[in-house]
């Protein structure tokens, strides 16, 4: 893994002609390429089964192109193996799930702390970092207490301060807002706004068109496995405080 | 097919991990069980088994050939009360000198009963053939199974035999080994064989063997005597065995084993009904939210836990039907090494024991299963739809809590608190690991305190030299002199005084016996010879002890050749002595008291100022300098002379030297041998094999209760990795939940091991008549302790190693797809 650092002309991701089929059934995606700069919020529709999932897959490292190559932050992530690739996701994506995926048996703190203790980062920095994110997210009251006990928004931002633990390059959301009520669904969105805002790069993957016309600065609509539209989007960056990065 | 059918061969089929783990899981341990079990029933009188299918004679007579004839013998077989005979066998008895093959020494073996015998069947006494083949003509001869042949079974086949001692040196080539319930002969030979092994001019005994009516005290069986002996010439039967005699013998040696054989035995079936307990309920655990879509679908909760107990009881069936097929052939090498061990073993399991353990284990199943099914069926439908494959929400957090807080690497401390969300599973693994690493604890103490056993024993045959005095029966060259500890003992080398000091044998011994006095000074005029005593065997009694105690003399300083002691010390002048347990035990007499020894005419009082570890005569014997029995008016003759060599003095050449200076006398010398009792060697082999099986067991089970906790994790397997936890991490994770359960059993597991060897050795000991020295059963110390306290960490790593590579391997895409 060579990372290099981002600049104005190299993309965050660099999709090239990327092919991805499976045992059976037509190819999940078909040749496909795709760039996204730093700081974009760009937001993947489509309906089932078009290719998004295996999309968020490949840029996340969880599975390799059957052709073509996939670059995040500068490192070839097609190329990685498990181990390369585990590093990868901890040190340059964050991600975050429709259904959480919070570890139940932990506390909030000790979910967000995750990320940082498995790159074996220093404690009283894991632990300030951890604080700052809880607070910026509104949920520090809940530090101690275990996901069990929150409601679906509330999962949700302790899932983002997660994700943002590591300080990530790319934030990737798999249907954000999909298991929530409308109310969570809209502080949910707000969130992603306020972490684009701040300059976190996100790629947002969902059929909610509410969802990207209001987060997306881009959105890019699959239909089998293919790029069918690519177009701008509504929301424009407003800049702002760098708690996400 | 049913709808419920349906949903049992799909829950089967599709869920193959988990039916392979429940196959395996019953598979091991019903194997287990089946040795077990199959070891357990075959260490129960194992001489009334093998005597009920052998057709055993209760009593084998022996008639002088010259008073009466072999018709007169056979019509014995009407006498009162005999239900069945065999016989009349022509018996010759003979000294052979082994030919050996290529790679075994050759020597002379002691006098063999040879009995001329056309088959190994008949109605009673039936001969059950070890190895080799039965007698096909004259030539051949086939021996009495040993009831130890350390060396193999195979070890003498085809061995040459010849008798010096008689016309024509007739030579026999072993065919085959047999054995005897009643131990009825040595050896068997073709009828017409025994002329040629009979001396010139001498009439062969005949034995006849019989089953009687009504055998089943030694009264009956004297009554059962008379009338045969009633129906043959008055004095024509010169002597008969009762069963009950072997079968006392056989019994004692079976009892020092039974202790261990049970403490291992009961180790294997508690771990097998644990691990199946485990694996079962969690199996249906598992299953609860498919339970919840099932009653969704309008299944009822007796359907639901009918399908869940079918889906565990199905895998568990086939298992159950190869662990019979394993458990019978993992018992075909134990149970040869308790044949070894009590000589009347069957070499298959017990028919209702293949019956019994598949059966009880399949009730131990739907035991296990059915709580968790009916639990899970009784729930509300949402609620199982909700509950889902992972752990009741709320349990180990505080474990998880403080491991999040110890200064380890995080992927160590989630291994830490994984075993906390599923506590009773985690227990139970736990028990198991812990009866393992008490099975292994127990194992090394066992082996270690029998071979320092053996060393104590072997110090009864001291020196590096023995002399014999005794001449051969038949009078050829003296015997070899004892080697073996416990069959005949002397005593042992200590720091002499640099010197040979002189034996003071007394008179002029036993016929066919070399003078004694003049032996002694050949040994003394030795160059190299730096001490030597000398000990003579005889028979004596005691007041107050009933029967005749074996009585061994010393002539000369013992004191460097001493028997390990168990308390007290070691004589060190006339009027004291040093004696068994078993002497303790008949003469209620304790270390410091005085018993009485009578004599011929005279008796004089002897203080018991030691206690001795000995194996031989039941413990019953007494060791003491030759001047005691002066004082009781008995003389003693040295059958044996201990010798210990001068530093840098050349073993062979020293034989060698000295041998041809007896040779004029009619001693012999020869190197003492260490020898190595085949309780011994049989006892360690089958506590090697039980403790592999063990071993073998509790690592499996780890396995599969960890191959079940990561599949019921699997999803949080992929979040971790999702956040980005490397392979190497997710293993060491996996590994760690693991292994400290195993590191914890350890440190439980070895000080209930060392309690078991603690309560379970001094019952051998009892068995085999002595008590252990104290120094043979402190076998655990702090370097010991440390490596078998680990052994529970390593078993527990080693099972988990494969589901850690699994779970290493598992693509984190699936494992988040998973529910």
């Amino acid at each position: 893994m060579t990372p290099s650092a981002p600049s104005i002309t190299t993309p965050l991701i660099d999709i090239r002609e990327v092919r991805k089929e499976y045992d059976d059934g037509p190819p999940a995606l078909v040749d496909l390429s795709l760039t996204v700069a730093a700081g974009e919020a760009l937001a993947v529709l489509g309906p089932s089964g078009s290719g998004k999932s295996t999309l968020l897959n490949l840029i996340a490292g969880l599975d390799r192109p059957t052709g073509g190559t996939v670059t995040v932050d500068g490192v070839r992530v097609d190329r990685l193996g498990e181990t390369a690739s585990a590093r990868y996701r901890r040190e340059r994506i964050g991600m975050v799930f429709q259904f959480f995926n919070l570890l139940d048996d932990l506390t909030v703190t000790d979910n967000v702390l995750l990320p940082a203790q498995l790159v074996g980062a220093g404690r009283l920095q894991a632990r300030a970092r951890a604080a700052e994110l809880l607070e910026h997210l509104g949920i520090a009251r809940h530090a101690q207490a275990y996901p069990g006990r929150l409601s679906g928004g509330e999962r949700q931002r302790v899932a983002v301060a997660r994700a943002l633990m590591n300080r990530p390059a790319l934030l990737l959301a798999d249907e954000p807002t999909g298991a929530l009520d409308t109310a969570s669904g809209a502080e949910v969105r707000e969130l992603i706004n306020e972490l684009n805002d701040e300059g976190q790069t996100i790629l947002l993957v969902t059929h909610d068109l509410a969802l990207a016309g209001a987060c997306a600065t881009r959105t890019v609509e699959l239909v089998d496995g293919r790029i069918a539209r690519d177009t701008p989007g509504t929301r424009r960056t407003r800049g702002g405080s760098a708690v996400a990065r | 097919m049913s709808a419920l059918g349906r949903v049992v061969r799909a829950g089967v089929a599709r869920r193959r991990v988990q039916t392979l783990v429940m196959v395996l899981t019953t598979m091991l341990s019903v194997t287990a069980s089946i040795a077990a079990g199959g070891l357990i029933v075959a260490s129960t009188d194992p001489f009334d088994h093998a005597f009920a299918r052998q057709h055993g004679a209760h009593l084998a007579a022996r008639f002088d050939g010259r008073e009466a004839s072999p018709g007169q013998i056979a019509a014995t077989a009407h006498a009162a009360s005999v239900t069945a005979a065999a016989g009349p066998f022509a018996v010759a008895s003979a000294s052979p000198r082994f030919e050996a093959p290529a790679g075994l020494p050759a020597g002379t073996g002691p006098a063999l009963d040879i009995a001329g015998r056309a088959d190994a069947g008949g109605p009673a006494d039936r001969l059950e053939l070890v190895t080799g083949h039965w007698l096909t003509g004259p030539g051949q001869i086939v021996l009495a199974a040993g009831d130890g042949d350390e060396a193999g079974p195979d070890a003498l086949i085809g061995t040459r035999l010849s008798f010096p001692g008689l016309p024509g040196t007739p030579r026999l080539t072993v065919v085959g080994e047999a054995r005897s319930v009643g131990r009825t002969a040595d050896a068997w030979v073709v009828p017409a064989q025994i002329a040629a092994l009979t001396p010139a001019g001498g009439t062969p005994s005949y034995e006849m063997l019989y089953r009687f009516a009504h055998a089943g005290s030694s009264a009956q069986i004297s009554r059962d005597r008379a009338a045969v002996a009633a129906a043959v010439p008055a004095g024509s039967m010169s002597g008969a065995q009762s069963y009950l005699t072997v079968r006392a013998e056989v019994n004692r040696q079976t009892a020092t084993f039974v202790p261990f054989i049970l403490a291992f035995g009961v180790l294997g079936l508690v771990l097998s009904v644990l691990i199946i307990g485990i694996v079962v309920s969690g199996a249906v655990t598992a299953g609860t939210r498919r339970i919840g879509v099932l009653k969704a679908l309008g299944l009822t909760p007796a359907q639901v836990g009918r399908a869940y107990v079918a889906q565990a009881v199905v895998p568990a069936a086939a298992g159950a039907l190869l662990g019979v097929a394993l458990g019978n052939l993992v018992s075909v090498p134990l149970l040869h090494q308790a044949d070894t061990a009590y000589g009347a073993v069957s070499p298959v399991v017990a028919w209702w024991i293949d019956l019994l353990v598949p059966a009880g284990m399949l009730v131990l199943v739907v035991a296990s299963a059915l709580a968790p099914a009916l639990r899970a069926a009784g729930l509300r439908t949402v609620q199982a739809l909700a509950v889902g494959r992972t752990p009741r929400a709320g349990r180990g957090r505080t474990a998880a809590r403080v491991a999040g807080r110890l200064p380890v690497p995080r992927a160590v401390g989630l291994g830490l608190a994984g075993p906390f969300a599923r506590p009773a599973r985690s227990a139970t693994t736990w028990a198991a690991v812990a009866l393992g690493a008490a099975g292994v604890t127990f194992a090394f103490g066992l082996a270690t305190s029998l071979n320092r056993v053996q060393d104590g024993l072997n110090q009864n045959t001291p020196g590096q030299v023995q002399v014999t005095t005794l001449r051969r029966p038949d009078g050829g060259a003296p015997p070899n002199p004892p080697a073996t500890a416990g069959s005949s003992a002397t005593g042992s080398a200590a720091p002499g005084s640099g010197t040979a000091t002189a034996g003071t044998a007394t008179g002029n011994g036993h016929p066919g016996q070399a003078d004694p006095a003049a032996v002694g000074r050949a040994i003394a005029a030795q160059p190299g010879t730096r001490a030597y005593f000398g000990t003579s065997f005889d028979q004596a009694h005691f007041a107050g002890v009933a029967g005749a105690v074996q009585l061994v003399a010393y002539q000369g300083d013992s004191s460097w050749g001493t028997y390990q002691m168990v308390g007290g010390h070691w004589f060190t002048g006339p009027g004291q002595a040093v004696v068994g347990h078993g002497f303790l035990t008949a003469a209620g007499a304790r270390v410091g008291d005085t018993v009485t020894l009578v004599g011929d005419g005279r008796s004089t009082r002897v203080r018991i100022v030691g206690e001795a570890l000995i194996t031989g005569d039941d413990g019953k014997r007494v060791l003491t300098d030759a001047r005691t029995l002066t004082a009781a008016g008995l003389r003693a003759s040295p059958d044996t002379f201990s010798v210990e060599l001068a530093d840098g003095t050349d073993r062979a050449t020293y034989l060698k030297t000295l041998d041809a200076a007896l040779e004029p006398l009619g001693a012999q010398a020869g190197a003492t041998v260490g020898g190595l009792s085949s309780t011994v060697v049989a006892i360690d082999a089958m506590a090697g094999s039980l403790t592999l099986l063990l071993i073998v067991v509790t690592g499996l089970g780890v396995l599969t209760t960890v191959v079940l906790d990561t599949r019921e994790r699997v999803h949080d397997l992929g979040v971790l990795k999702a956040l980005g936890m490397a392979p190497r991490q997710t293993a060491v994770m996996v590994v760690t939940s693991a292994g400290w359960i195993g590191a914890v059993a350890g440190l439980v597991g070895v000080p209930a091991g060392m309690a078991l060897h603690a309560r379970v050795l001094p019952v051998m000991a009892g068995a085999a008549g002595t008590r252990i020295p104290r120094a043979d059963l402190a076998v655990y110390h702090a370097p010991q302790i440390a490596c078998l306290a680990l052994a529970g960490l390593l078993v527990a790593t080693a099972g988990a190693l494969l589901p850690a590579t699994w779970a290493a391997r598992t693509r984190t895409a699936t494992a988040l797809r998973t529910e």
